[in-house]
C-alpha cells in the first residue's frame, strides 16, 4: 500500500466500465468508485482519464460520484480457514452476505465480518528460541481434512509464539528482531505465486470416472478441457469430479452458471463425504461462484480469485484440483468489457489477446517444488459451452493449443443418456504415457494391453456400424456380431457410468475389474466360434 | 449531487428509439427521463450510456414525432421500478405498466427495481417439489419441479400455445390442491399477435385463480417487449417471495424479446455477435431466467416456462442455444411427430429435465419412477436408430429383435406421447408406460 489515497471523480459509464478522471492510476490498481463504493479494477489508462471495470452493477451510478485509487491491485486473503467456505467472484463469503443483506445481493454491499468467522486454533510448533527458515512451518491448524500449516514469510529466532485463536490482525509468532509472523496475507489474483521449479514427472489424477482414468487418464499438474453443447452433462460431469477425485483440496469455480445447480451442489456436498478419506466432502472443498446474472466483471475476476486460492494450498504442498464451469463465460464477460472498451475485435468478436490470456491462465497448473521445497499439485479441469455445440469456436480452440487432455462431450451419446457422454474416438489425452505406468505398477501389468484391446474393438464396431447401417446386424459374420455384442456391453456396462447411484465413483481396481470381465468373456466367446460352434448357442448360454 | 429533476431540450441525434443529448449535468445510469415531444404528449425513456455530457437515452415506446428543436428531456434522478401491490392480481397491463383492462391503476405498497438483484446462491433452496403438468412426456420423462426454468422449445406452426395452456391449467391445480395461499399466474405476452393473444387470454378467463398479464403486442412499441418480462418476474418475486405464492411464469415468445434486443443493440451501433445478436444475450437472459427460484425459510416459488420459436427449426441458432445453456433443460417440440398427428409433439430424446433426478422417486412419485424413465429413453432411442436402417433395407430384411425396437417406438410415440387433449396423472402415466415397457418385456427389474 503506498499511503496516500487520491480522489477522483466518474466522468462517463458505459455497460460494466466506467471512465474515471483521476491521475496517476496504474494499470489493474483497484478502484472503488461511487457513493455505494463499489469494486473496480483498472482496465485502460488514458492521459487524461483510465477507464475501470466495475465488479457490480452500474445501474444508478452517477456521472460526478467519487472515485477512489486504493494503491493496491485485486487481492485474495490467503490463511487459514478458506475450507469449506463459499465465495462470490471476489472472494466476499456467501454466508455472511447472506445472514446479514438477506437473500438477494446488493451492489456495493461488503460484507463486515471476515470469511474466518469460524474459530480457528494456532498450535505452535516451535518455541521461543527456535530459528526458522523461510518456507518452515511455525505451528499449524486443524482444517478440514488438513492440518494447515503457517509457514514463516522471513527467517530469523523466535521471540514469542503463542497457541490459541487466530486472528486476522495479530501474528502468531514476533522475531527476536521484532518482526511478526502473520497467519494471513493478501495477494493479487492475476500474478501466479512464485514457487521454486516446475516438475515434469506425472502421477495419474485418479477420478473415479471409468471412461476418463482407464480411457483418457488425468495427470496431477496437468489440465483438461471438456466442451459440449448444452444437455451433454458438462455440470454434471465437473461436479461428479469434484466429489471423487483423488485431490487433497477441491476448489470449484461456478463461472456464469446457473444459480439452482449451485444449490443443488452446495447441498449435496454438505451430505456427501469423501471416498478418500471418509469426512465431509465440503471439508476439503472451497466453493467460488459467480452465478450467470451476478456482474459480469466478478465473473472475469472469479477463475483468477480461485487458482490463486489453489496455488496458496499447492504452496502448502497438497494435491490442488480447479474446476471451472465454465470457461466459456469468462470468455464471455471478456468480451463484453472488450467491448465496452471498444477494442478491435478478434474472431466472433473476442478480443485478439483471448487466446493469449487463456494459455496463461493455464500455465498456472503444474506439480512444483515449492519454495521451501515442498511438492505439490495443481490441476485443472475446464468445462467450456460452445455455441451451438460447434468446437470450431475460438475458445475451444484456444484451449485446444494448450490443454493436456481433451474430453469431447458428445450432443448423440447425451440424447441416448449415454453418460458421461465422453466420445471415445475424438477426445485424447496427452498424459496416457506417463500415467500409464503408474497404473501398470499400482493396479495391474495388464492395465494398458487391456485399453488398447478395449480401443481396437470400440474402433472396429464403428467401422462394422457402417456396414450395419446398409445390410442390418442379420448381415454380418458371426465373429462380428459377437464383436458387436461385445462393444454394446462395453458401451453400457463400461463407459456409461450413472452420477446418481453408487456406481459414481469407481476404484482403478474396480474399472480393471469390470473391464477384464467383459473381455476375458469375449475372448471365452471368440475362442469357441473359432472351434465351429454356432453364436446363438454361445449368447444364449451367457445370457 | 443533483436535487430534483432536470430538463433539457439539447438534442444532438435521434436514431430510430436512441436519442442522443448534449450538457447534461451528472446523470445517471438507468436512470428514467420523461420526454415531451413537440406536441406536447409524453414518453419515458432510460439512460443507457454516459460520455462526460453526452447521454444515450433509449426512448421506450413510439419515437415517431420526435424532433432536435422543440423536444424536451426530463431527467428524473430516478431508476425504472415497478409498482408493487396485491392489487396486480387478476389485472392486464401493458408493456409499461399502465392497465389496459379499462380500470384505474392501483396504488402500489411498494417499489422494486425492474431489474431485479441476483440471489444468493447459498440463499437458494434446492428446487425438488414436483409440479404436475398433466403431460406425459414432461411428468414422466423430464419432470418439472417449483422453481425451475423449462422452456419450451418450439417452431412456427406447432402448437405450442395448446401446451403451455395445458401445462398452466392442470399444474395450477396440482398446486392449489395443495395447502398454502394458492398459485398465481404471470403472464407475458412478448410481441404477440392479437389472435394468439385472444386464445391466451381465454385460457386465463376459463381457468380460475389469479394471474396477472403484461401484454404487448406485436403492433406495440419495441422497446417494451424488454420490459414486460421484467415487470412480469419483478411481479412473479413480489408474489413469491413477500405473500408466499407458488407463481408460474409464461412469457411467450422469448425469439420476439431477442429480436427486440438485437434491433435496440443495432441502434446502438454495438459490435454485432452471432447473428447479428449482440454479445451480453447471454447475460441479458440469464437476468431473466435466473430469476427463477425458491428462498430458504421462504413458502413461494417463481416457476418460469419461456416459449421459444426455434427460427428454421434449428435448435442450434443463438436463441434456444443460449436459452438451453441457462436453463435447467428443455422441452422440445418436433415438426415431424405433429405432422403424424401425435398430441403434444414432444420429442423426448433432445428434451431434458436437470432438476428432475431430486423431483422423482420413492417418496415423492414412485419408486419405479426413475427406471421406467431410463427403460423408455434407452429403447426408444434404439428404436428410432433403426428406423434409418428400416429406410435402407425394410422392414423385412430386419431382425426379429430389431423389428420388435421398431414397434416399440411406435407404441411408445402413440401410447405415451400422444395423448391428446386427455390430462393424465403421474400414476397414469407411470402405468401406462410400465404395461408397455412390460408388453415388449424390456422392463428388467
Amino acid at each position: 500500500m503506498n499511503g496516500h489515497i487520491i480522489n477522483g471523480r466518474i466522468t462517463g459509464i458505459s455497460g460494466p466500465t466506467v471512465s474515471v478522471e483521476l491521475p496517476g492510476l496504474k494499470l489493474y490498481e483497484r478502484v472503488t468508485v461511487g457513493r455505494a463504493c463499489m469494486m473496480g479494477e483498472v482496465v485502460r489508462v488514458e492521459k487524461s482519464r483510465a477507464i475501470v471495470q466495475i465488479y457490480e452493477s452500474t445501474r444508478g451510478l452517477s456521472i460526478g460520484e467519487p472515485a477512489v485509487a486504493t494503491g493496491t491491485q485485486l487481492t485474495v486473503r490467503l490463511g487459514p480457514g478458506l475450507l469449506g467456505q463459499m465465495f462470490d467472484g471476489l472472494q466476499r463469503p456467501l454466508e455472511s452476505l447472506y445472514t446479514e443483506h438477506g437473500p438477494f445481493i446488493q451492489a456495493g454491499r461488503e460484507s463486515s465480518r471476515s470469511w474466518n468467522a469460524r474459530p480457528l486454533h494456532f498450535i505452535p510448533a516451535k518455541k521461543p528460541g527456535d530459528s526458522v527458515r523461510i518456507g518452515e512451518a511455525v505451528g499449524y491448524v486443524e482444517e478440514g481434512t488438513i492440518q494447515h500449516h503457517v509457514l514463516a514469510d522471513q527467517a530469523g529466532v523466535i521471540a514469542g509464539i503463542r497457541e490459541g485463536e487466530l486472528d486476522a490482525q495479530s501474528p502468531v509468532a514476533s522475531l527476536s528482531d521484532g518482526r511478526p509472523i502473520l497467519a494471513f496475507h493478501d495477494w493479487p489474483v492475476r500474478l501466479p505465486r512464485p514457487y521454486r521449479r516446475k516438475l515434469t514427472h506425472f502421477e495419474p489424477l485418479v477420478t473415479g470416472q471409468r471412461s476418463v482414468d482407464f480411457l483418457f487418464p488425468l495427470a496431477r499438474g496437468g489440465s483438461a478441457i471438456f466442451p459440449g453443447g448444452f444437455g451433454t452433462g458438462k455440470t454434471i460431469l465437473e461436479q461428479t469430479i469434484a466429489k471423487f477425485a483423488q485431490a487433497d483440496i477441491v476448489v470449484y469455480v461456478g463461472c456464469g452458471e446457473r444459480g439452482n445447480e449451485m444449490a443443488e451442489m452446495l447441498d449435496d456436498f454438505t451430505h456427501l463425504e469423501d471416498p478418500w478419506t471418509k469426512r465431509p466432502l465440503m471439508s476439503r472443498t472451497i466453493v467460488a461462484v459467480n452465478t450467470s446474472n451476478m456482474p459480469v466483471a466478478a465473473r472475469e475476476a472469479s477463475i483468477y480469485t480461485a487458482v490463486t486460492m489453489a496455488e496458496y494450498y499447492r504452496d502448502l504442498g497438497y494435491n490442488v484440483l480447479l474446476l471451472a464451469d465454465s470457461l466459456s463465460r469468462w470468455a464471455e464477460a471478456l468480451r463484453e468489457i472488450s467491448s465496452a472498451l471498444e477494442e478491435m475485435p478478434g474472431e466472433e468478436g473476442y478480443p485478439t489477446y483471448l487466446s493469449s490470456r487463456i494459455a496463461s491462465f493455464f500455465a498456472r497448473a503444474g506439480t512444483v517444488e515449492t519454495l521451501d521445497g515442498r511438492t505439490g499439485s495443481l490441476t485443472m479441469i475446464l468445462s467450456i459451452s460452445p455455441p451451438g455445440g460447434d468446437f470450431t469456436e475460438p475458445v475451444t480452440q484456444a484451449c485446444l493449443r494448450t490443454t493436456g487432455s481433451f474430453f469431447m462431450l458428445d450432443t448423440d451419446l447425451a440424447h441416448r443418456r449415454h453418460f458421461p457422454a465422453i466420445n471415445w474416438f475424438q477426445s485424447f489425452s496427452l498424459y496416457e504415457r506417463d500415467v500409464s505406468a503408474h497404473f501398470e505398477e499400482r493396479v495391474s501389468k495388464e492395465w494398458s494391453a487391456l485399453r488398447q484391446q478395449t480401443r481396437t474393438l470400440l474402433q472396429r464396431e464403428a467401422s462394422l456400424r457402417e456396414v450395419v447401417e446398409i445390410v442390418g446386424t442379420e448381415g454380418l459374420q458371426d465373429a462380428d456380431r459377437l464383436l458387436m455384442k461385445t462393444t454394446e456391453e462395453i458401451r453400457r456396462n463400461f463407459l456409461m457410468q450413472s452420477a446418481y447411484t453408487d456406481d459414481a465413483f469407481s476404484s482403478p481396481q474396480q474399472t480393471l475389474e469390470r473391464i477384464r470381465r467383459i473381455l476375458t468373456r469375449h475372448a471365452a466367446a471368440s475362442g469357441r466360434l473359432e472351434k465351429g460352434e454356432l453364436l446363438d448357442t454361445i449368447l444364449k448360454e451367457s445370457a | 449531487m443533483r436535487l430534483g429533476q432536470h430538463s433539457y431540450s439539447t438534442i444532438l441525434s435521434i436514431q430510430g428509439p436512441l436519442l442522443f443529448l448534449d450538457r447534461v449535468i451528472e446523470a445517471r445510469m438507468s436512470e428514467v427521463v420523461r420526454i415531451i415531444f413537440p406536441d406536447g404528449h409524453e414518453a419515458e425513456g432510460e439512460v443507457l450510456k454516459i460520455e462526460g455530457d453526452v447521454v444515450l437515452v433509449q426512448v421506450i415506446g413510439e419515437s415517431r414525432g420526435l424532433d432536435a428543436d422543440h423536444t424536451r428531456v426530463t431527467f428524473t434522478d430516478a431508476i425504472k421500478q415497478a409498482p408493487l401491490s396485491l392489487s396486480t392480481l387478476n389485472r392486464v397491463f401493458d408493456g409499461s405498466f399502465r392497465p389496459i383492462d379499462g380500470r384505474p391503476m392501483f396504488i402500489p405498497d411498494g417499489w422494486a427495481p425492474v431489474s431485479g438483484l441476483p440471489l444468493n446462491p447459498v440463499a437458494r433452496l434446492r428446487p425438488q417439489d414436483l409440479i404436475e403438468t398433466g403431460v406425459s412426456a414432461i411428468d414422466g420423462l423430464n419432470t418439472l419441479v417449483k422453481g425451475q426454468k423449462l422452456p419450451i422449445f418450439s417452431c412456427a406452426g406447432l402448437p405450442s400455445r395448446e401446451i403451455a395452456a395445458g401445462i398452466l391449467e392442470h399444474a395450477r391445480a396440482g398446486i392449489t390442491d395443495s395447502s398454502g395461499p394458492g398459485s398465481v399466474v404471470v403472464f407475458v405476452a412478448v410481441g404477440l399477435t392479437y389472435h394468439e393473444h385472444a386464445f391466451y387470454r381465454q385460457v386465463l378467463e376459463r381457468m380460475r385463480g389469479d394471474s396477472v398479464a403484461f401484454i404487448n403486442l406485436a403492433s406495440d412499441p419495441v422497446v417494451e417487449r424488454l420490459l414486460a418480462p421484467r415487470f412480469g418476474l419483478t411481479v412473479a418475486e413480489y408474489l413469491a417471495f413477500e405473500h408466499g405464492r407458488d407463481v408460474l411464469v409464461l412469457v411467450t415468445d422469448m425469439t420476439n424479446y431477442c429480436d427486440a434486443l438485437r434491433e435496440v443493440s443495432a441502434a446502438r451501433e454495438e459490435l454485432p455477435g452471432r447473428r447479428g445478436y449482440p454479445g451480453y444475450m447471454y447475460s441479458d437472459l440469464a437476468s431473466l431466467y435466473e430469476r427463477a427460484g425458491r428462498i430458504k425459510g421462504a413458502p413461494g416459488s417463481v416457476t418460469l416456462l419461456p416459449i421459444v420459436t426455434m427460427p428454421e427449426d434449428d435448435i442450434t441458432h443463438p436463441i434456444p442455444d443460449l436459452t438451453g445453456y441457462i436453463t435447467e433443460g428443455q422441452i422440445v417440440l418436433s415438426r415431424e411427430l405433429h405432422q403424424r398427428g401425435i398430441f403434444p409433439p414432444v420429442d423426448v430424446l433432445p428434451s431434458l429435465s436437470r432438476l428432475m433426478q431430486r423431483g422423482i422417486g420413492a417418496g415423492r412419485t414412485r419408486e419405479d419412477h426413475r427406471a421406467i424413465a431410463n427403460a423408455l429413453y434407452m429403447n426408444y432411442a434404439t428404436g428410432r436408430d433403426l428406423r434409418r436402417l428400416e429406410a435402407i433395407v425394410g422392414r423385412e430384411g430386419m431382425s426379429d429383435a430389431d423389428r420388435k425396437m421398431l414397434d416399440f417406438a411406435d407404441g411408445f410415440e402413440h401410447e405415451i406421447v400422444h395423448q391428446g387433449t386427455v390430462r393424465r396423472s403421474i400414476g397414469e402415466t407411470l402405468d401406462a408406460s410400465r404395461g408397455l415397457l412390460e408388453r415388449f418385456g424390456l422392463l428388467t427389474s
